[in-house]
């Protein structure tokens, strides 16, 4: 199979059981602390005005009945918000989307924002500012965004070719081979265009933040993020602060998706503490976070590739177009990175572009622009499978991406998990089982990167042998319990006699945040060093009380052992002997590790999907699902099986039912749950999960990250589930009863 | 604008407090009484994150005015223990695995309690359409169903 | 604001026609506090009708049944009798929302929101219920479906509101259903949906009633849907007479919910489906 590696069949105690988590109690006793739990004294509350056009220039803001209104504290825009980003575009980008700058780019961004004694009166605040508009020609969609004449959104962006100002603010062409000669080769091509609407990660909890500012620059925040340390230095550089006298801690986080590494009111709520000198609560409404927060790229995907009779894929060619909301990013580099990833194909060439429209700024979400792409690759790879009369399983097998494959986006692949996940597929009683009528069975794959980078952590142990290890990575579902398994793994004692916390700015050195999957492979690594550089400590400590030299005393079950000539007859001593005497023998005895945790083995998947369609209104209901992914090694397997079906639950409401809809005026018509539908309970089969463990070589336990790949595959699984049930392409997700019942009748 | 004295019962504790005639129960909890258990997800009864029961019934409480609930009887996932003791829809959420990010637990606990008080022993399906107005964006709802149907199981056993 | 909770129905018809600024009845709340928490509408005055003991509850009276204006969905859906009288109208309260909704939200609330997607509404007239409306100036009773004008408006006139609805004792052999086309399972507003109410004499349809919901400003009667399936047991080509009587019908709105082609080919799906069921119950075969 060519995945074996140094890590594969290691031995372990306990990482790979299945302990309650550290913070269970908390959370379902309501004890737990999210972004808008805490309070401070004399503390106010913040509140947004927003833009109810979707472009306009901001000719004028009058705040001052606003200012005189009693009970009213400060009142800012961005006159109070002055450019300090030097020169640096990306952050003068965030500093814009968190307050408007002379123009409104989309509906609901901040023109204002007020802090008041409380809620009545910051709302009536917010009334009593005078914003004059001058309503501007607006662009919503991908296609028409890139049209001559089409409103153009940023004065600084230029089309690469035309060198014209253009919404196109990047071009990305990849791959490798010839085209051409590809397609020449092939017996069968397919070309299909394919749509995709634009999605919210629709966490729970909404952007919730405490911040306190002082006229000495020092400050605290207390805010709901995936990314303490990355807040602090973005809030720090926005606002003028050094790095060090603004402490960011993290609350509980109720969920966020990719959707809270990125600053919304935060920045806000610290201008505006500054200039009330007191505490600021913000706290967004649900139609808030629809209108101004996270969204993630609607799409515009043509894909053409080419077969040979023996279900060789000869040449793939996709031109992706993702838009980024009204500030430039990457979505349409990363759709195109992870397009092919999944196949060994000689000749491919996927074009991302990358445009910008009168929308919210494009937020990460969980393997951000990859589930896009796979719908469109995925779909096209079950077209060629029919034209060729071959299993879509089979012609998946054939062409799979394997160790030494050379990757779409460039690298070559170490030990992969595609090839097995097929393999795991096709095997899978699910393949086997019996459809009726109106059913259908789908498949696809999934491919995402998954990131290391910066991580950093401590691990104390106490005078009873208990141990704190504190992370910076935030627990966004369950990485509590897997890092507290790791430590004790390493230290050989018991999982509850560890005790995760996740710690504050101002407590550890920098951590990127818990996103790309990250959170238990990088913070897991960190955690093992930390964890033997403990135990070096132990050993020399153990030495000075056995009187031993260091040299011979290893560590083992957690105890330091004697060993060799002489000390046969020496009892052991335990992790809490050692700890005991800490303070005769040198004092406290920690462990630190600071990493940059690079090479996170990449994941795969490969999804297979029932469904049910009513040929006389449209609907689908999910009635099988399976999920197998390579998890690399599967440190606590309840948490791992919650990322595959939390993602594959994300991903049937991404293919089914959710899509933010604007109208012809841009303006957002469901900012709400009732009409963003994400999936509800009764919505829902129970979700069958296999884990495979392929190690990830570069991980001392062969973990992987987790998180993100089991959102890629949910859309085409679906969209070929539902064309096999009704015997019509289906290429426009979300897959609405509508957009079905209207292909039906199109046929 | 002239505000309400309210008095009521919360989770068998008499309660007072003084609130705008205009405010929903679930401020007056977080804001006033200081049960932070009880989340505000939506604001509009879609979420059901803010799930309270109100004399014996699942209400959402961003949908009830605090000068309803006078007199009347309210219980909130702060009031699921007792004696120290988790009830064992909590216990079987933590051995489940039927949280992640533990926002939607509160009012999910809720919730499922009130099924389980009505209909001991509900099918998976009952399970699913009971919990249908408590939304999970985390687990896909699969663990918290099996937790719902581990617990009560565990509660009839306790019942004989 | 100002929340006043009157123990009578003549107090509250009084406090309501006093109010000088915007004046709302509280039943449950599931539509007026949304909106208040999304700032479309600001009251001054809000009348709490839950401790009016006339306008709680469910009692049989000589000519059918009664249900008080605060009568929730949940208790509804808890009365046994009612369900076997009228399942169509108990089905269609109990689509509302959650259970957390239906512990709260009322009938009569869902008709004097007056959208045109209210689910209780198309089986309430379908099942030929009446309103008793209060004012100061007195009482009066009217058929439901002469309560709603349009989206947002009903003919209450200011002072006035509803006490009660009265369902008819079904006759014999009837029967009521009620289907909405949502796209998810549960917590949707109805995109399209129909009620249908019939009655057979020796197996054949005798008397039908189909009213259409979420198609028109308001819920609409189908006089020809009704007609397609009088004098018939049903069978396919009376179904899709109907049906097409049902698209016929059908005047809605392109909205975030649904488009005017599929709302009026949904309307004829659901028109035939509810009709099936409805047979079924008063035992039709």
């Amino acid at each position: 199979m060519g995945h074996d590696t140094k890590f594969t069949n290691q031995e372990f105690k306990l990482v790979g059981t299945r302990p309650a988590r550290p913070d269970g109690v908390d959370k379902v006793t309501g004890r737990a602390r999210y972004g808008a739990d805490i309070s401070a004294p004399g503390q106010l509350v913040g509140l947004v005005l927003r833009s109810p056009y979707a472009h306009a220039k901001i000719k004028k803001i009058d705040i001052s009945k606003a200012e005189k209104l009693k009970g009213v504290k400060a009142v800012i825009t961005d006159a109070d918000l002055p450019d300090n980003t030097k020169g640096n575009r990306d952050l003068l980008d965030i500093l814009e989307n968190c307050m408007a700058r002379g123009r409104a780019l989309y509906d609901g961004h901040a023109v204002a924002a007020v802090a008041a004694i409380d809620d009545q009166t910051a709302r009536k605040a917010l009334k009593l500012i005078k914003v004059s508009y001058e309503k501007l020609p607006h662009v919503t969609d991908v296609d028409e965004a890139l049209k001559d004449g089409a409103p153009i959104i940023q004065d600084f962006v230029v089309d690469p070719r035309t060198k014209k100002n253009s919404n196109l603010c990047k071009l990305t062409t990849l791959g490798h081979g010839d085209i051409d000669a590809g397609f020449a080769e092939a017996d069968y091509i397919v070309e299909q265009s394919f749509k995709t609407e634009q999605t919210h990660q629709g966490y729970i909890e909404p952007h919730a933040c405490l911040a306190t500012l002082g006229p000495d620059g020092a400050g605290e925040l207390w805010v709901t993020t995936q990314g303490p340390f990355a807040f602090r230095s973005t809030c720090a550089e926005l606002l003028g602060l050094d790095i060090s006298k603004l402490k960011v801690t993290s609350s509980e986080i109720g969920g966020g998706f990719g959707g809270k590494t990125h600053v919304w009111v935060e920045p806000l709520a610290l201008a505006l503490s500054r200039k009330a000198n007191r505490p600021v609560k913000m706290v967004m409404s649900r139609d808030e976070v629809f209108r101004a927060s996270g969204p993630t790229s609607s799409t515009s995907i043509d894909v053409k590739m080419g077969v040979k009779k023996d279900g060789t894929i000869t040449a793939a060619h996709a031109v992706l177009r993702y838009h980024n909301g009204a500030f430039p990013g990457f979505w349409g580099m990363l759709g195109a990175m992870t397009s092919f990833a999944c196949y060994d194909i000689k000749n491919i060439k996927p074009v991302g572009y990358d445009v910008l429209v009168n929308r919210p700024k494009v937020a990460a979400y969980r393997a951000p622009s990859a589930p896009m792409a796979a719908f469109a690759i995925e779909s096209t790879v079950d077209m060629l499978a029919h034209k060729i009369g071959m299993k879509p399983i089979d012609l998946r097998i054939k062409n799979a991406a394997k160790e030494g494959s050379r990757a779409s986006y460039g690298p070559t692949y170490g030990p992969i998990g595609i090839g097995p996940t097929l393999d795991a597929a096709k095997n899978h009683p699910h393949m086997r089982a019996k459809l009726k009528k109106n059913q259908g069975r789908g498949m696809a794959c999934g491919f995402w990167f998954n990131f290391g980078g910066q991580t950093c952590v401590d691990l104390n142990i106490g005078t009873d042998g208990s141990v704190n290890l504190i992370v910076g990575t935030v627990d966004v579902g369950g990485s509590r319990a897997s890092l507290s398994l790791i430590a004790a793994e390493e230290l050989g004692i018991a999982y509850e006699q560890v005790k995760t916390n996740i710690g504050d700015t101002a407590s550890l050195g920098h951590n990127d945040m818990t996103d790309g999957s990250r959170g238990t492979f990088s913070s897991g690594m960190a955690t093992i060093f930390a964890a033997r550089n403990a135990i070096e400590v132990l050993k020399e400590r153990a030495s000075k009380m056995m009187d031993v030299p260091l040299e011979a005393i290893v560590w083992e079950n957690g105890t330091a052992k004697a060993i060799g000539k002489g000390h046969s007859n020496m009892a052991p001593l335990s992790l809490k002997e050692i700890a005991a005497a800490a303070p005769k023998t040198g004092g406290p005895i920690a462990g630190h590790k600071e990493v940059v945790a690079d090479n996170a083995g990449v994941s795969f998947a490969s999804h297979i999907c029932d469904v049910e369609v009513d040929p006389e209104t449209g609907s689908t209901r999910v009635i099988r699902y399976t999920v197998i992914q390579d998890a690399g090694k599967a440190i606590h397997p309840d948490y791992v099986e919650g990322q595959f079906q939390g993602g594959a639950a994300q991903g049937i409401g991404w293919a089914l039912n959710e899509e933010s809809i604007y109208d012809k005026n841009g303006i957002l018509q469901n900012p709400g749950f009732l009409d963003y539908r994400i999936p509800v309970c009764s919505d829902l089969p129970f979700i069958d999960t296999q884990i495979l463990e392929i190690p990830n070589p570069n991980h001392p336990y062969g973990v992987r990250g987790v998180g993100e790949t089991s959102i890629v595959p949910p859309l085409a699984a679906i969209g070929n589930a539902v064309s096999n049930a009704v015997g019509v392409r289906m290429s426009h997700i979300p897959m609405s009863p509508m957009r079905i019942l209207k292909a039906l009748d199109d046929a | 604008m002239a505000g309400v004295h309210i008095s009521t019962t919360i989770n068998g504790d008499m309660v007072e407090f003084a609130c705008p005639q205009d405010e929903t129960l679930l401020n007056s909890l977080r804001d006033r009484v200081g049960l932070t258990g009880v989340k505000e997800g939506c604001g509009t009864g879609d979420c059901g994150a803010c799930s309270v029961t109100l004399d014996g019934r699942l209400v959402c409480s961003c949908l009830v005015l605090s000068a309803e609930v006078n007199g009347r009887n309210i219980t909130t996932v702060e009031g699921m223990s007792e004696e120290g003791k988790l009830h064992p829809l909590q216990e079987k959420f933590i051995e489940h695995a039927a949280l992640q990010c533990g926002i939607c637990t509160p009012g999910f606990l809720v919730a499922a309690k009130v099924l389980l008080e009505d209909n001991p022993k509900p099918s998976e399906e009952e399970i699913r359409y009971a919990l249908a107005g408590n939304l999970c964006r985390c687990t896909g709802y699969d663990k918290i169903v099996r937790a719902v149907q581990a617990a009560g199981k565990e509660m009839r056993k306790k019942r004989r | 604001m100002r929340y006043e909770a009157p123990n009578t129905t003549k107090e509250a018809a009084a406090l309501l026609a006093k109010e000088k600024g915007q004046a709302f009845v509280l039943a449950g709340g599931t539509d007026l506090i949304v909106r208040m928490r999304l700032g479309m509408t600001e009251p001054d005055l809000v009348v709490d009708i839950k401790n009016i003991a006339s306008m709680q509850g469910v009692t049989r009276t000589a000519t059918g049944t009664r249900i008080g204006a605060a009568t929730s969905g949940a208790v509804l859906g808890e009365n046994k009798a009612l369900i076997k009288a009228w399942p169509g109208v108990v089905e269609a309260v109990n689509l509302i929302g959650s259970d957390q909704i239906q512990s709260r939200c009322t009938m009569v609330g869902n008709l004097c929101n007056a959208s045109p997607a209210a689910d209780s509404v198309p089986a309430m007239i379908a099942a030929g219920a009446k309103a008793q409306i209060v004012s100061p100036k007195g009482r009066r009773t009217v058929a439901v479906e002469k309560i709603v004008t349009g989206p947002g408006q009903t003919s209450l006139k200011k002072g006035e509101l509803i006490e009660s609805i009265t369902l008819p004792k079904p006759l014999p052999r009837s029967g009521d259903a009620y289907l909405r086309f949502i796209p998810r399972t549960e917590m949707d507003i109805a995109v399209v949906s129909a009620a249908v109410s019939l009655t057979l004499e020796r197996g054949v349809v005798k008397k039908a009633r189909v009213v259409l919901g979420a198609v028109a400003p308001t819920a609409v009667i189908v006089p020809a849907a009704a007609k397609a399936i009088i004098g018939t047991k049903l069978d396919d080509a009376a179904l899709e007479k109907l049906a097409k009587a049902c698209s016929d019908m059908c005047n809605p709105i392109d909205d975030k919910r649904g488009t005017i082609e599929y709302r009026t080919k949904v309307a004829g799906v659901l028109g035939k489906r509810a009709a099936k069921i409805a047979f079924q119950r008063a035992g039709g075969s």
